[in-house]
């Protein structure tokens, strides 16, 4: 039997790795990504103190750190980032979860996909803020109505791209499954769920940006707390400040809960791409 | 499955070969096919159109069977068929005295492309292959072994990506192998690799058949390749524009002499001119004996 060890062939992937450029260095990188930010701020700073815009337009940076300082004191802020908080991650697990599912129908049943998919289509053409009214009625003014809004936006991007990727699952790959005694679920968890590992991960980060797009629709129209309610309080009150502050703030919860999606991402691929 | 392979310390790898775990061992003689009345047509947009008709066909236990032919003569079809792929329109397919229904677990298959899982290693992309209920440790062990006896054994860990096509080509002969068939089909199994891999491809295809007795049905479009494997060689016809009576089946030739064959034998040469001419290839043959048949 020793015939039976050919040759060896080079791997076919060990090109030298070409050496990390300058741009590509951690360091290099968040320093870059600060340069942009440091000027905004600097020129914000230099336009409110040389009052060139007046203040109740444009109050200076300091200002907006006081009202943040101003509202964690009484507790308010917590409050706000708490509760929007809560409803974001609570629709986004809800509508994803519903998207995969309906995914998994659509994408894997030929009946699934002619009975849902027109009707998840017209649904998908509704305009979020449409649906307000409606919640509102049904479900009233509380955390249901605006939980289940933010499912609805986390819903469509799941299903889509699940959908899609399920149903161009390489049929030559179904087809050896099929070979090697794989059907129904086996054939699912063996072959089309890690195949599709990568567009559920697309399809998550985009949920999770529609949530809090949808989130902060939801609190403008109809709320007590959170951080569309300060935006839209602080409208009322033309409290310039805190609009900015609560604009700050969900710039940074949004970068952070996509920067903890992007760790779980980089994870998953690279076990299953 | 785990991705982590420990050696087991009391066995040598050469000896392991010689003996596999988990197979049915050398000595156990597997199952023929046999095909009766075997027909297939497909329904397109200009009509049904015939692609298998009237194939009777038996595949003795341990015969290494080529089909060659024309494109859109079946081969592939055929396979397909005993693969249980696809279904007949007529006849019916036996192994081992029962109805093939289906994929069967004492067939297996290896495509043209490997079809490999591109997110698992080579080792698990061959425990694919093990037989349903295969217990864990067994499982690793005959891994393990097939990797061996392939040549893939410092390759267990790397995915598909990393590996050349020989390499990916030779995990799944090996994940076809881990279901330890009775019958392996092969479908162009080295069609898409170059010159030199092929032939090895080819020895190593009749070491393990040697090693590992399979009844083994490989289709090709390559005379040369079905000749140097080979016990018999069936030449297939295209049925699109035969007599309408005309059976798929248009040879069956024995193949002389035992393996491993000479690839420059004149008996081979003449036969490959009488394949190539059935296959409607001008070889310029001339009948003399010459030297100069295989250039390379």
């Amino acid at each position: 039997m020793s015939t039976a060890a050919p040759t060896v062939e080079a791997p076919a992937s060990t090109a030298p790795a070409a050496r990390p450029g300058l741009w590509d260095r951690t360091a290099v990188r968040l320093a870059a990504g600060a340069v942009l930010p440091l000027v905004i701020l600097g020129a914000w700073q230099a336009v409110t103190v040389t009052g060139v815009v007046p203040a109740y337009r444009l109050p200076p940076p300091l200002t907006v750190v006081q009202a943040g300082v101003q509202l964690a004191e009484d507790g308010a802020l917590w409050l706000h980032v708490a509760i929007s908080v809560q409803r974001v991650l609570l629709g986004f697990a809800i509508g994803s979860l519903a998207g995969l599912a309906v995914a998994g129908v659509v994408g894997l049943s030929r009946a699934g996909d002619a009975l849902l998919s027109p009707t998840l289509a017209a649904l998908r053409a509704v305009p979020s803020l449409a649906w307000v009214p409606l919640l509102i009625l049904w479900l009233q003014i509380g955390e249901e109505s605006k939980v289940t809004l933010i499912a609805i936006g986390a819903f469509f991007p799941v299903f889509t791209t699940v959908a899609a990727a399920l149903r161009h699952v390489d049929p030559h790959l179904v087809e050896a499954g099929r070979c090697f005694g794989l059907s129904g679920w086996s054939m699912f968890r063996t072959i089309h769920l890690p195949a599709v590992v990568p567009s559920v991960v697309s399809g998550l980060r985009l949920a999770l940006a529609q949530a809090w797009l949808f989130l902060v629709a939801a609190e403008l129209i109809a709320s007590s707390m959170g951080l569309g309610f300060l935006l839209n309080d602080s409208q009322q009150t033309g409290r310039v400040d805190r609009i900015l502050l609560a604009i700050v703030l969900l710039a940074l919860l949004g970068s952070l809960t996509n920067a903890a999606l992007g760790l779980a991402e980089k994870k998953l691929l690279r076990r299953w791409a | 499955m785990t991705t982590t392979v420990t050696a087991t310390s009391s066995s040598t790898p050469r000896a392991a070969a010689e003996r596999s775990p988990g197979s049915r061992g050398p000595s156990a003689t597997p199952h023929g096919v046999q095909l009766e009345g075997i027909a297939r047509a497909f329904e397109g947009p200009q009509g049904t159109r015939a692609v298998l008709r009237d194939l009777d066909l038996e595949l003795a236990g341990g015969e290494i069977v080529a089909v060659v032919g024309p494109s859109g003569c079946g081969k592939s079809t055929l396979l397909r068929l005993i693969a249980g792929l696809d279904r007949p329109s007529a006849g019916a397919i036996r192994l081992g005295g029962g109805v093939l229904e289906g994929t069967d677990p004492r067939t297996a298959v290896a495509f043209q492309e490997p079809r490999l899982l591109p997110w698992r290693t080579l080792a698990d992309n061959v425990a694919l292959g093990l037989p349903r209920g295969t217990a864990r440790r067994a499982g690793r062990e005959r891994v393990e072994h097939l990797l061996r006896l392939v040549g893939l054994e410092h390759a267990a860990d790397l995915r598909p990506r990393e590996v050349s096509g020989g390499m990916a080509q030779r995990a799944s002969l090996a994940r076809a192998l881990a279901r330890n068939p009775e019958v392996l089909l092969l479908d162009e199994p080295f069609g898409a690799l170059d010159a030199l891999t092929r032939l090895r491809m080819q020895d190593l295809l009749l070491d393990i058949h040697a090693a590992e007795p399979t009844t083994v049905l490989v289709v090709t479009h390559d005379v040369e390749e079905a000749l140097y494997l080979a016990d018999r060689v069936l030449l297939l016809r295209t049925l699109l524009g035969a007599a309408p009576e005309a059976p798929s089946l248009a040879r069956t030739i024995a193949v002389p002499g035992t393996r491993p064959r000479d690839r420059a034998d004149h008996d081979l040469a003449a036969l490959r001119s009488e394949l190539l001419e059935g296959l409607g290839v001008d070889t310029h043959h001339s009948p003399q004996p010459t030297t100069s048949e295989y250039p390379s």
